[in-house]
């Protein structure tokens, strides 16, 4: 599977240059007209406010928190993986592990279903990958045409912190791909958290996971491509 | 917020692994994770203990009540557990009414330490047909990765070893800011302690962690306790739709004498 799927802009900029600081809420970042407070700040008169906990990040002009914990918020466009709940006459219930459901309209089958015979497709506790078409305040639309998307079959599926997935693609995909690369494993990550490991053996897919698990457990390190790879080293 | 529940996809492949005799963590099926103990960390309560066995992490408090005995066993004191799963410990609990995980869970500790006659709750007596010490042993789940069950009674027997009576004084009253040195009236030799054995397909895990613990078909607890130098079953109970054969009972039984002398050793280490 290709890594179209996994957004750009939503992929770790350029991490090793920039200096990073834990800030919690309510704590000033710079102060200053000149900045532009982004992700998970505020300004507040003169200075840039910390609105989360995590990591803050000057990069030029722009100011943002990384956010060490939190749920997963749902955006357009965000791929996600997600498990069928429920059968409905028009369509899929699937719940994505946020707040809100999601529905996947019958429309979105890749062949011709009867809607008698809807679980013949996706029954329920089945597992698809999909992205996200539009968030309103009745709920999430999902769509499933598209490169990588669709019902996930083999392998499994395990959780991380939502907020941790940029640092487990890394920088233009280059953490994904190095696992992938190691491992010869199929990953598909799920913005909201979830993520998809298929491989040739059992013993590759653990390795996959054990590789993510690491990467998650040392998000505040820099150089972590370096480390994953002294990592993969030790293991043999 | 319920998370998201186990899919078909992670059920199938736990259930292939297990079948191959692995394990996301790498352990065996019936490796048991370390556990450490540390004891006091409620200034408040008579006696506390918190467990961490992996991420799985309980804290139970032991408080002692003066009240009155029951009628029909006015010469003995009374054991309470109760439990609170606290949202913060999963994304499967809700505050509200206690659902059927919470009625269960203390029920099965309170039922693998009374059943083993650790207490002697003709001690607890202080004055007979009236005035009797309860114990009340409160079971707070910080972090469910799985295995709470075992964990909490391992925590709830490290809490009644900790625990001291208060004080009482001229009128009768008990006085918690001052406690004795008198501990609980607990039998030394014994040592109550309840096994969960979970079930996926022909598989019988151990100490399972709250992914693998989801995907499970069945479990079945033991509680267990030495007495005599013989080891005693006291209590049992299975849940979830799938059949234990009789073989299966077997094989565990033959497992349980293993897995005790295995805990009694790590134990010997916190009480």
């Amino acid at each position: 599977m290709r890594n179209e799927i996994n957004e750009a802009h939503e992929a770790e900029e350029d991490s090793e240059s920039t200096s990073r600081w834990a800030v919690v809420p309510g704590e000033t970042i710079v102060s200053g007209e000149d900045y532009l407070p982004s992700e998970g700040t505020r300004r507040e008169g003169e200075n840039v406010v910390a609105s989360r906990f995590g990591l803050a990040e000057i990069s030029g002009r722009v100011v943002k928190v990384i956010s060490i914990f939190g749920a997963f918020v749902p955006r357009r466009n965000n791929v996600v993986i997600g498990t069928v709940s429920d059968i409905t006459f028009s369509g899929w219930l699937i719940n994505i592990d946020s707040a809100g459901s999601a529905f996947l309209p019958i429309d979105e089958a890749p062949r011709f279903i009867n809607r008698n015979e809807m679980d013949q497709f996706l029954n329920i506790g089945d597992v698809v990958a999909a992205k996200i078409w539009s968030v309103k305040l009745k709920g999430i639309d999902l769509v499933m045409k598209g490169k990588g998307l669709g019902k996930l079959e083999g392998g499994f599926i395990f959780k991380i912190i939502p907020s941790r997935v940029p640092r487990v693609i890394g920088r233009e995909g280059s953490m994904v791909n190095l696992i992938k690369e190691k491992t010869g494993c199929n990953i598909t990550i799920g913005q909201n958290g979830w993520i998809w490991i298929k491989g040739p053996d059992t013993d590759s897919e653990i390795k996959a996971r054990n590789a993510i698990e690491f990467v998650t457990s040392k998000v505040h390190v820099s150089g972590l491509t370096e480390k994953v790879e002294q990592w993969f080293a030790e293991q043999k | 917020m319920t998370g998201m529940e186990t899919s078909n996809l992670t059920k199938e492949k736990l259930r292939k692994m297990f079948a191959e005799g692995k394990r996301f963590d790498g352990r065996e099926l019936l490796e048991s994770r370390d556990f450490e103990i540390e004891y006091d960390v409620s200034n408040k309560a008579e006696g506390s203990a918190r467990i961490k066995m992996g991420k799985t992490d309980v804290i139970v408090g032991v408080k002692m009540q003066v009240g009155e005995p029951y009628p029909d066993s006015p010469d003995e004191g009374n054991l309470m557990v109760s439990s609170d799963l606290l949202p913060m410990a999963s994304p499967r609990y809700e505050s509200g009414p206690p659902k059927f995980d919470a009625i269960e869970l203390p029920r099965l500790v309170d039922r693998a330490i009374r059943a083993s006659d650790i207490i002697d709750f003709k001690k607890l007596v202080i004055e007979e047909g009236k005035k009797v010490w309860t114990i009340v042993a409160d079971i707070y789940p910080i972090n469910d990765d799985g295995n709470i069950i075992e964990a909490s009674s391992l925590a709830a027997l490290a809490a009644l070893k900790n625990a001291v009576f208060p004080e009482i004084d001229k009128e009768g009253k008990v006085d918690y800011d001052k406690k004795t040195k008198n501990k609980l009236p607990l039998a030394k030799e014994i040592i109550p302690i309840s096994f969960s054995f979970y079930k996926l397909g022909d598989s019988i895990i151990l100490d399972p962690t709250r992914e693998e613990e989801e995907a499970c078909d069945a479990r079945i607890t033991f509680g267990i306790s030495n007495w005599n130098k013989q080891i005693m079953l006291n209590s049992c109970q299975k849940k979830g739709k799938a059949i234990l054969t009789s073989e299966e009972i077997e094989k565990i039984m033959e497992i349980i004498p293993k897995k005790f002398e295995e805990f009694n050793k790590k134990l010997k280490k916190f009480l």
